[in-house]
């Protein structure tokens, strides 16, 4: 029953790291190149465009789920699993949000190295 | 790409694997927090390991958010995870950690796998209704 704990705090991590990525990733696209804007309009103005934004405080707030989540999940589990885990599924749970989510071409270069570097994280646990 | 992109994704991480370091260092001092006295990790916000990671922590989301309003997703994190083996190498000189053979064969991976992804563009663009396009993005666009 642990073990079944332990993977759900897991599934929730993914869940709520990819949302928050993909939230955020959106905000600052619409917020736009940011280095451009600061030359621009100056650094209060970039600061303000991004706090306004919906989808950047959406975006906190799943990444605040994840934070929580994660503790959650240390009380049940091994650090060993679910730091190694979470974060390898992350990158492959990305790859495929930005595919549907953000229209971004995820080409085959782009999922072999998502695959390649969810195996390495694994294995740096190891 | 410009250098000053290079060096923003750079500071992704660098900014993170130092951050981790030093809230790991910290946490390690204060040792193992029960659900009994969480008040503990308030006071735990006293100390100056964890003061240190949390600034760096804030550094890493500035340049986090930085990155992402010039490159994909999908280009950003594997870009970044680098950070991951720059974290393995301060465990093996730094903190003398020793790094087995399955933990290099998962860098090296890492670094190829980050090898892949920097030779091609960093951003889609979009021409299609999907995603709202914003003036200063639209002025960018042309620009490429």
């Amino acid at each position: 029953m642990r073990h079944a704990y332990t993977w759900g705090a897991i599934a929730l991590i993914v869940a709520a790291s990819v949302t928050g990525d993909v939230l955020l990733s959106r905000a600052m696209k619409q917020v736009g190149d940011v280095d451009h804007l600061r030359q621009r309009s100056g650094l209060s103005v970039v600061i303000g465009r991004i706090l306004r934004n919906p989808y950047f405080m959406l975006g906190i707030v799943a990444m605040a789920v994840a934070f929580f989540s994660l503790l959650l999940g240390l009380s049940w589990g091994d650090v060993s699993l679910i730091a190694p885990a979470s974060a390898s599924l992350t990158f492959v749970g990305n790859a495929a949000a930005a595919r549907f989510f953000l229209h971004e071409r995820v080409d085959r270069r782009r999922w072999i190295a998502a695959a390649l570097i969810a195996c390495g994280v694994a294995f740096l646990a190891g | 790409m410009t250098v000053r992109k290079y060096l923003v994704l750079a500071g992704v991480a660098i900014f993170a694997s130092i951050g981790d370091s030093l809230l790991s260092r910290g946490m390690k001092e204060i040792g193992a927090v029960p659900f009994s006295r969480l008040q503990t990790l308030i006071a735990a916000l006293r100390d100056p390991w964890i003061v240190g990671g949390i600034l760096f922590l804030l550094g890493f989301f500035a340049a986090y958010m930085t990155a992402l309003s010039w490159a994909d997703l999908t280009y950003v994190l594997p870009a970044t995870s680098l950070g991951y083996v720059l974290l393995a190498l301060i465990a093996k000189f730094l903190l003398h950690e020793q790094v087995t053979m399955l933990r290099w064969v998962g860098i090296s991976l890492i670094a190829i796998g980050v090898s892949f992804v920097a030779r091609g563009p960093e951003l889609t663009l979009h021409a299609h209704p999907h995603q709202p396009v914003e003036p200063e993005m639209a002025v960018l666009q042309e620009d490429r």
